[in-house]
């Protein structure tokens, strides 16, 4: 007699397991190969040089544990996202004034363009000729360095949005809030997220320059501190801070993006 | 013979839409590059008709209906839809004017039901009344049970039942129609079409209805309108349930003809 029972089609439980298992590995691969690099690298170099990462690993304990440090990571963390925050409010405005307008668009535009050439270290002279509060200086350049990208992502996603959708909502004559609220606002946030993705490594890299020349606390301070010391274990725990965090944030973003974009069908094949 | 000429327009005061005169002209008028769509065009339909517009592609029939619908303004001419300026008093027409597109147009980040309240919402209806109605026309449209699907988990016949529900939901007195059964195979479009007349007639809804179809014409309105470029009107007739299928033949090669001329 012939087994003509078909095979289900569907991996089982083991063959799931195994995959995640490769995934994690794939990715985690390289880390571990940096760190045993440097881990031999430390058992030949001076301390200064390649500190053993078990130092860097204390240290970052101390930096969790003490209060007083993790308040400098904290306000670090508190200067990107309300620098992130002010240009994201100001280039969402920016960007919906830009779209309706063609004067203001060809207005702003050139200036937007003008702001991206400047390099975050000159926003970091200018503020501290101009104003006299650190806070506001670290604000002002966190919103001068990002707010082109967030406009401009505002303005692309505006011009973005399917005409025919907007005249169908259109077709039903909602308020403004409402035309926002169903319409605008869902089909713009797909680009807003990958704003907030791109500003986060820019603002993790500039706050600390601010910090490094403006501040007398935080993640660039402390920086200093240990560049003035000559300690590699404290500066690679302090870079450390901006890393985790940076992941941290990166990760509710996208599962911000995996909750909010559930509709998208997904292709069972990959680009 | 039922079948009459409908070349006589009705008085505009009572007609559910009047186009007075209209024209319509993209780009400035005279220059090189402008394009006449609609010329000196006068149509008026009566209270509960349901008029298919028919034409070949490019004779201004989406031109028209954007007019109707609001969301193009006449270059010269008048346009009323229940005695007001659709375009002008755009807002006076929300919940009184529901349009089904050529493609569904669903919002792909809200469920069938979602999409299905939206004009409800556009109203203030009460949150848990515009999800009863929604649901009540999904089910009445065969959908019952996918009011949670997202329009990407939904075939193209079961979307444009989800586009006709949301029309319907809002219990408009004027339906727009622009081909929305076109991107669909025959069968599902024929069944679609049938259930489509039903729910008109039965809500006594006027309705406009744009095809290029001579079959889809015949089986929808009660009155067939021929346009040819740039939007005028090459032949006008009227009919209705009692014009037997001889009638009906006859139309059918008169529209042919006018079609080919």
């Amino acid at each position: 007699m012939t087994d003509t029972t078909h095979r289900s089609a569907s991996p089982s439980v083991a063959d799931v397991m195994l995959s995640a298992i490769k995934n994690v590995g794939t990715s985690v691969f390289p880390f571990v190969v940096v760190i045993l690099l440097w881990q031999f690298a430390s058992l030949f170099f001076p301390r200064f040089l390649f500190p053993s990462l078990i130092d860097v690993f204390w240290r970052c304990l101390d930096i969790f544990s003490s209060g007083a440090m993790f308040g400098d990571v904290m306000a670090t963390v508190l200067r990107i996202l309300a620098g992130l925050t002010g240009a994201f409010i100001v280039g969402g405005l920016l960007g919906l004034v830009m779209a309706r307008s063609k004067m203001i668009d060809n207005f702003l535009s050139p200036m937007l363009t003008l702001f991206q050439g400047i390099p975050a270290l000159s926003w970091v002279v200018f503020a501290i000729i101009w104003f006299h509060g650190v806070e506001f200086r670290i604000f002002f350049i966190m919103v001068m360095t990002t707010l082109p990208a967030f406009t401009f992502q505002v303005i692309g996603a505006l011009r973005g949005m399917s005409k025919d959708l907007t005249e169908m909502v259109f077709s039903f004559r909602p308020t403004r809030m409402k035309l926002f609220r169903v319409m605008i606002a869902p089909a713009i946030l797909p680009d807003i997220l990958t704003a907030w993705k791109v500003n986060l490594g820019n603002a993790a890299r500039v706050v600390v320059v601010a910090e490094l020349v403006g501040a007398t606390g935080g993640v660039g301070y402390q920086l200093l501190q240990q560049q003035q010391l000559f300690d590699m274990a404290g500066a690679l725990a302090w870079t450390l801070q901006l890393v985790f965090f940076v992941l941290l944030v990166q990760g509710a973003l996208t599962l911000i993006e995996t909750t909010a974009f559930r509709y998208r069908a997904v292709s069972e094949r990959a680009l | 013979m039922t079948a009459a000429l409908a070349s006589e327009n009705l008085a505009s005061a009572d007609a559910a839409i009047h186009l007075g005169n209209v024209s319509k002209v993209f780009g400035k008028e005279g220059a090189d590059g402008s394009y006449r769509a609609v010329d000196r065009l006068n149509l008026d339909v009566a209270r509960g008709q349901m008029l298919a517009i028919l034409g070949k592609t490019g004779c201004g029939k989406s031109t028209i209906f954007n007019m109707i619908a609001g969301l193009t303004e006449p270059t010269s001419g008048t346009v009323r839809v229940s005695g007001k300026n659709p375009f002008s008093d755009f807002d006076a027409f929300r919940g009184k004017m529901a349009i089904v597109f050529q493609s569904d147009r669903l919002l792909p980040w809200r469920t069938a039901i979602q999409n299905v309240q939206l004009g409800l919402e556009m109203l203030d209806a009460p949150p848990a009344d515009r999800k009863d109605t929604a649901r009540q026309w999904l089910i009445k449209l065969g959908l019952g049970g996918h009011e949670d699907d997202f329009p990407h988990a939904l075939s193209g016949g079961m979307r444009q039942r989800v586009s006709i529900a949301r029309a319907f939901a809002t219990n408009a007195d004027i339906l727009l129609c622009d081909e929305p059964f076109s991107a669909l195979d025959e069968s599902t479009a024929g069944k679609l079409r049938a259930e489509f007349v039903r729910l008109v007639k039965e809500n006594g809804k006027t309705a406009v209805f744009i095809t290029h179809s001579i079959s889809e014409a015949l089986e929808i309105g009660d009155r067939i309108v021929v346009l040819k470029r740039p939007a005028m009107i090459a032949y006008d007739v009227s009919f209705n349930t009692d014009t037997s299928a001889e009638e009906r033949t006859l139309i059918r090669g008169r529209i042919g003809e006018v079609l080919a001329a």
